[in-house]
Parts: C-alpha cells; sequence; structure tokens
C-alpha cells in the first residue's frame, strides 16, 4: 500500500468551506501544473464530450426539443409564485409536509431539527447539489449527527475529505488508483473496511462501493435527498440517476426529507417528457435514464412514512429578478457545459471555489453568492467566450451573454484591479472614437518598433508564454492612403 | 455594389498584410472596394471586458462610418460576430435603460449589410475558387466566434480545398478554443497559454507549414507562442493565402 500522494490529502474539514479561496486565475496557476489532474479531466471530459455528441445527434428533433425546454422553463419561472403554491397544496394534500427557506442557514436549521425529532443520529443521502451548495453535512455534524454519501463518486469523495470538482461527476479529477487508494486507507473509518486484496478494477471498486454502502443502506430510518424535478400539478418529485444507490435511500427510510431549490418545479407529468430526453443524453450519454424515481408524499405500506419537502430559495429570487441572468435558473444540472468547457478542462473544478463549477458555475456562483469577494468576482471572467458550453446547453442558456452582463457589473463596482482597467478603458475609448489620434498612436507604435523588446515587464501575463507581435513599418490606413487614393 | 473593407483596428495596426491581402483579392475577383477612414474599433475589446457603456460610441462610429454601403466586410469573425450579435444587444439595452433608440437604429441598418469574409465569398460573390497558388501544406484553425456565432460552417475550408498547390491537413480537435479570448489571455493567462499550447501540439502533430486562421486576433496569440517556441511553422491569415497567385506568390 502506497502513501498518499500530496494531492489525496485534503484533510482538516477542508470539505467545510470554501471562504478564503483565492481568485480563478490563481487556483488555476497551480491546477494547470499538475500533471496528473490534467491527465484526468483530459480523458473523462474527452470520453464524455465525444458520447454526449453520438447521443443528441440520434435525435431527429433535438433543436425542438432544446427550444421546448426552454419555453417550458421560461415560462415556469414567469409564474414561479403560482406554481410554488400549487405544488405546495398538492404535496400537503399527498401527505407531506412543505418547508420554506429563505437561505442555507434556514434550511440547514429546518433539516436538522427534522432529523432530530426523529431521534436519529445518522442519515444516508441521495446525491443532491442543493444541499452541498447549502453545506448542510457540515450542519448537521454540528449537531452530531453523521450525512453519509451513498452516490459513489460522492463517497470518494467524502472519504478522502475532498471536494467535489464536477456536477455529475464529482470525483472526476480522481483516477483509479487514486480511488483504490482511498477506499483502503478510510473506508474502515467510516464503516465497512474496504477488502484488502483490493485492486483498481472498476468492478472491484464499485463491489468495494456497494457493500461498505449496503449496511448503510439497512440501518438508515432517515433519507436526505434533493430533486431534479418537482411536478406541481401532482405535488411529485422525480430523482433521476445512475446507480439506484438513490433509490435505496428514497424507498428504505422510514422518514424522507428532500431539499430543493424553487427552480426545479415544472408544471405538469407532460413537461417531463421534454426533460427525461434531454437529461439523460445531455449528462451521462445515456438514451433513457436508468433509475427514475418518482414519489408524491406517502403511500401507506410503501416507502418513507414521514416526507418533508424543504423548499430553498438562497439567492434564487434574486437571479429571478435580474432579466439577463434569469435565465441561468432554466439550468438542469446536466453538466454538459463543464464536459464540453476547455477551461474547465484545464483548471478543474476546485478552481471555480463552489459546488458548482464550470462554466454554469462561472454565472451562477456570482450570482447566488454576489461578486463581493475576490473569488466571486473573477469567476465571471473565467472564460474565453468560446461559446462551446452555450452549444451544447440543453435548456439554451445563452451562458457568454450571462457571463458578460456579470462582467459589467464586476467592472460597475469597481474593487481590485477594475479601476486602473476602467481608466484604461476610457482612454482607449476616447483614442479610438477619435481615428486622428489612433493614425498618430499607430505610427508612433510602426515606428518605434525596432525598440520593442520580446519580453516586456508589465506585459509579463502576455509575454511569459508568447512573443508580442511584430509591429509593421505602417499601419494599414497609411497603405491605403499612399495606394488607393487619389 | 459599394463595397467597404472594416479592417479591424487589430489588422490596422498589427497586420496590415491581411487588410492589403483583402483590398488585393476583392479588386482581382472584380470587387472596386472602398476603405471609409473613419473607422477605427468594433469595441469588442471593452464590450467583453464589462464596459459596455464605454462600447456605445464604438457601436454609433462604427455604423456611421459604413452608412450608405452596400456590403461591409470583414476579414474577422469575431469582429463580424461582435456587430451582428452584439450591437443589437447593446442598442436594446441603451432603449431600455432609457437613454434613446439611436444604436438599436445603427444596429438595425448594420447588422445586414455585414459580412465575415469568406461569407461575402461564397454567399455574395458565389465564388470557391478564387484564383489562388500556395503551394504549401496548411492546416486550419476555425476560430470560435467564426465557428460558433456566425456558423461559417466549410465555407474556410470549400476556399482552401480550391486554392492550386494547397495541401490542407486535417487538425486534430479544430473546434477547441485556442485560448485567446481577448482580456482573457492577460487576466487568465496560465488556462489561456495552457490552451494555446494544446491546440499548438496539435497543429504541429499534421505537420503542416503553416497554420491557417481567419482571425488575427487568435493568431496572434498562437504565432506568438510559435515564434516563442522558434516553431517552423507558421501562423497566416486566410485572406493572404487566398490573395497569393503563381504571379505573385506569397511565399
Amino acid at each position: 500500500m502506497s502513501a498518499p500522494t500530496a494531492r489525496t490529502s485534503y484533510k482538516n474539514g477542508a470539505n467545510s468551506t470554501y471562504l478564503g479561496m483565492p481568485s480563478f486565475p490563481r487556483a488555476a496557476h497551480a491546477a494547470v501544473r499538475d500533471t496528473t489532474l490534467r491527465a484526468n479531466l483530459k480523458h473523462a471530459t474527452h470520453t464524455i464530450r465525444d458520447k454526449r455528441a453520438k447521443a443528441v445527434a440520434e435525435l431527429g428533433d433535438w433543436a425542438d426539443l432544446r427550444e421546448a425546454g426552454k419555453q417550458i422553463k421560461d415560462h415556469t419561472l414567469r409564474h414561479l409564485d403560482r406554481y410554488l403554491l400549487q405544488l405546495e397544496e398538492a404535496v400537503t394534500a399527498a401527505g407531506g409536509t412543505v418547508h420554506w427557506a429563505a437561505d442555507a442557514d434556514e434550511a440547514n436549521r429546518i433539516v436538522t431539527d427534522l432529523v432530530k425529532a426523529t431521534g436519529e443520529r445518522e442519515v444516508v443521502k441521495v446525491k443532491s447539489m442543493a444541499t452541498q451548495e447549502i453545506g448542510l453535512n457540515e450542519a448537521l455534524e454540528a449537531e452530531g449527527i453523521a450525512a453519509y454519501e451513498t452516490d459513489l463518486a460522492e463517497l470518494i469523495v467524502q472519504l478522502g475529505e475532498d471536494r467535489p470538482s464536477h456536477i455529475l461527476v464529482p470525483a472526476i479529477h480522481r483516477n483509479r488508483g487514486e480511488i483504490r487508494e482511498i477506499f483502503t486507507l478510510t473506508m474502515s473509518a467510516w464503516g465497512r473496511p474496504a477488502p484488502d486484496d483490493l485492486t483498481d478494477r472498476p468492478a472491484d471498486l464499485a463491489e468495494a462501493a456497494r457493500l461498505h454502502l449496503r449496511e448503510k443502506f439497512l440501518r438508515a430510518k432517515v433519507g436526505i435527498s434533493g430533486a431534479n424535478f418537482m411536478v406541481a400539478e401532482t405535488g411529485t418529485l422525480v430523482v433521476v440517476e445512475s446507480e439506484g444507490n438513490g433509490r435505496m435511500c428514497l424507498t428504505l427510510p422510514e422518514t424522507l426529507i428532500s431539499v430543493v431549490g424553487i427552480e426545479k418545479v415544472v408544471p405538469t407529468w407532460r413537461d417531463l417528457e421534454v426533460f427525461l430526453q434531454t437529461l439523460p443524453r445531455s449528462s451521462t450519454a445515456e438514451r433513457m435514464n436508468p433509475y427514475t424515481s418518482t414519489w408524491t408524499g406517502t403511500t401507506d405500506g410503501d416507502g418513507p412514512r414521514a416526507f418533508h419537502l424543504v423548499l430553498l430559495d438562497n439567492g434564487r429570487t434574486d437571479v429571478l429578478a435580474d432579466e439577463v441572468g434569469r435565465q441561468t435558473l432554466r439550468c438542469i444540472r446536466c453538466s454538459a457545459c463543464l464536459n464540453v468547457c476547455p477551461v474547465y478542462e484545464r483548471a478543474g473544478g476546485h478552481a471555480y471555489g463552489s459546488v458548482y463549477p464550470g462554466p454554469i458555475g462561472a454565472i451562477l456562483t456570482p450570482q447566488l453568492r454576489g461578486t463581493a469577494s475576490e473569488l466571486d468576482a473573477s469567476l465571471p471572467f473565467a472564460s474565453s467566450l468560446c461559446g462551446a458550453c452555450y452549444e451544447v446547453c440543453p435548456v439554451a442558456i445563452d451562458i457568454p451573454e450571462v457571463l458578460v452582463h456579470l462582467r459589467e457589473k464586476v467592472a460597475d463596482q469597481g474593487g481590485k484591479g477594475h479601476r486602473l482597467e476602467k481608466a484604461a478603458m476610457k482612454a482607449s475609448g476616447w483614442v479610438l472614437n477619435h481615428p486622428a489620434a489612433l493614425a498618430t498612436a499607430e505610427r508612433a507604435a510602426s515606428l518605434t518598433r525596432k525598440a520593442h523588446p520580446r519580453r516586456l515587464p508589465g506585459a509579463a501575463a502576455w509575454t511569459n508564454t508568447r512573443d508580442l507581435p511584430e509591429l509593421p513599418a505602417a499601419p494599414f490606413r497609411d497603405w491605403w492612403k499612399r495606394n488607393r487614393t487619389s | 455594389m459599394r463595397v467597404a473593407l472594416f479592417v479591424t483596428c487589430v489588422n490596422d495596426a498589427v497586420f496590415p498584410a491581411t487588410g492589403i491581402a483583402v483590398v488585393k483579392l476583392l479588386e482581382r475577383l472584380g470587387v472596386q472596394v472602398d476603405f471609409p477612414a473613419a473607422q477605427t474599433c468594433c469595441g469588442q475589446p471593452q464590450y467583453n471586458t464589462g464596459y459596455r457603456r464605454d462600447t456605445e460610441p464604438l457601436v454609433g462610429r462604427t455604423a456611421a462610418a459604413f452608412e450608405g454601403y452596400d456590403y461591409v466586410v470583414t476579414p474577422s469573425g469575431s469582429c463580424a460576430a461582435m456587430i451582428r450579435d452584439n450591437y443589437p444587444r447593446i442598442g436594446r439595452l441603451q432603449a431600455k435603460e432609457g437613454r434613446g433608440d439611436d444604436l438599436a437604429g445603427a444596429a438595425a441598418s448594420l447588422v445586414p449589410r455585414t459580412y465575415e469574409l469568406t461569407e461575402f465569398l461564397l454567399d455574395v460573390l458565389g465564388v470557391t475558387d478564387v484564383g489562388a497558388y500556395f503551394p504549401h501544406t496548411v492546416t486550419y484553425h476555425p476560430s470560435c466566434h467564426g465557428l460558433r456565432m456566425l456558423g461559417l460552417g466549410d465555407r474556410p475550408r470549400k476556399l482552401l480545398e480550391a486554392v492550386k498547390g494547397l495541401e490542407l491537413k486535417e487538425l486534430p480537435g479544430a473546434e477547441e478554443c485556442c485560448g485567446f479570448g481577448g482580456t482573457f489571455a492577460v487576466k487568465n493567462s496560465d488556462v489561456s497559454a495552457a490552451m494555446g499550447q494544446d491546440k499548438l501540439r496539435n497543429a504541429r502533430s499534421t505537420g503542416a507549414e503553416v497554420l491557417c486562421g481567419a482571425d488575427n486576433s487568435c493568431l496572434m496569440h498562437l504565432g506568438g507562442m510559435l515564434r516563442r517556441q522558434n516553431s517552423p511553422q507558421r501562423a497566416l491569415h486566410l485572406a493572404e493565402i487566398l490573395a497569393s497567385t503563381e504571379e505573385e506568390p506569397l511565399l
């Protein structure tokens, strides 16, 4: 058994907070030099990317499905108040209890109190972005309640005291060897240990996880989930997953608590027709999702006897109020934008300093958390605006448009680095609005070109890796004047 | 047919050879082209960095500079996309903020007359063989804004395939961004450079003498890296290849 490498140790509660994380460029500076991480990410994202492209190309009506998904979401968001009240009524009528949480603290308090009321000290969890977003595991831990992640990748992250780096594949930054090491070193502290002769074959790793988790499923009295969709007309919740571990958590415990963002509501069952086609193909490149669990309140003699739905705002109504930014709330968390993003592929998910990495994180996080911190203010700039994310988005979120919109907000608030930039933009704007001044500047640059060095101290960000272009003897407008004007 | 060249600020100041190539190419195809000297910059660097209000005067200036022309042709997919995608957006926001509708009007007038060079050649002039001669191996990088915002598709490839003597080499991972991204290249220089290195690795693997593109801003980034690495491969704008003839060969 080898010792953990530097990268496998994220000890001392690194899970608990993203506070104080460096800005995106500084985090990425380290990530692009991590050759293992680069190789893991390149392999994984290119594999899923190519499979998604094939799965989407199979459907002749993909463009229509994309447009339908966009319109269903836009319509629902436009009438969110009405559909949420309809949902609450339907869930209540079906035997569930609905709680409204304005922010993370309130949601955590509601869930913690509900678990405490059962007298239990442990819960099993379905993979859920909303509970990651609010830091629920840490809040439960602070009250002496153990939360066990049961999604295979989330289990790897939890055992490794690591952070998720991808929405769909939270341990995408790990390779098989690293996962074997994490299982071997840590499983025994959490429950059933890994077998002594554990190899790094995927089937063996999955079997070790299966046996480890099985005792947790059979023992747990409380399950906690999120949901991919909530159907307003019937009060039905929908969880879409690939392993069946989620279904264990949704059916075996006596009490089920679901924490769901308010934007996850859709009006009718019929609307699911669209998303149950676009979500699997966009996320895992599957034609049909393997485990689609739906439940409506409680049912006698079948599944949990108590069901609580915690509807989470946590910044979402602020996003809704922004006419450009609100399209972000269409997101169905498929991760297609991450898998196709060249910046994500090089910088990795941790650089985004949030449970929402990649292009969608770069627009969602600054809207949910604001742009006061250096990290959050740097996120809208973590893109070359290549547009690959928009192209693959199954609900047509124009991510580049929102990025530029958020850049404007960051530039307006001034702050570190932006005051000088603002002055430079003003100055260049003046020159560019005065062609004679521009021509003079161009000629001056060309005349002094022999004196320009290959590396400029003030322009290190450019010249560390690239030569500056050799300036021409004269600008184009001078050639035109000499050769084409009489 | 009144045709104006929108040379772009980068080409004016740094790559005049590309502008000259467009003029010679269009003249060879029988198009009389004009260069309105009032043009400067489309405003993309300002806009994409978050300075929309500072972009507004440039929207007005650009539209006014090209007033009265039937076609505005530019050898930059990125600047064409700035006009086509973002000028209407800037106009809408100006109007919504109650500061007038002059920019919305300017955009509405300019947008339908704006063509990226390969669009103008194929869609307006209807030519694919422009009579060019370039006896070299070439690989083509489709820049993102031309590829995704304009949907240039196989127009550049069709033009290159018709060039006499030119051997086109397939670029692996062609549709991946080169990492330039305007101020991204400086604000996120590590990721930008990593993307550029991967693009160049793919370009070198083709064995091509020339890495061709239709956006000199991307080629400034890639070409700067090639020169830093003393690579024998050189970055070259598509227009310069298309302007090259047997009588006046470029290389």
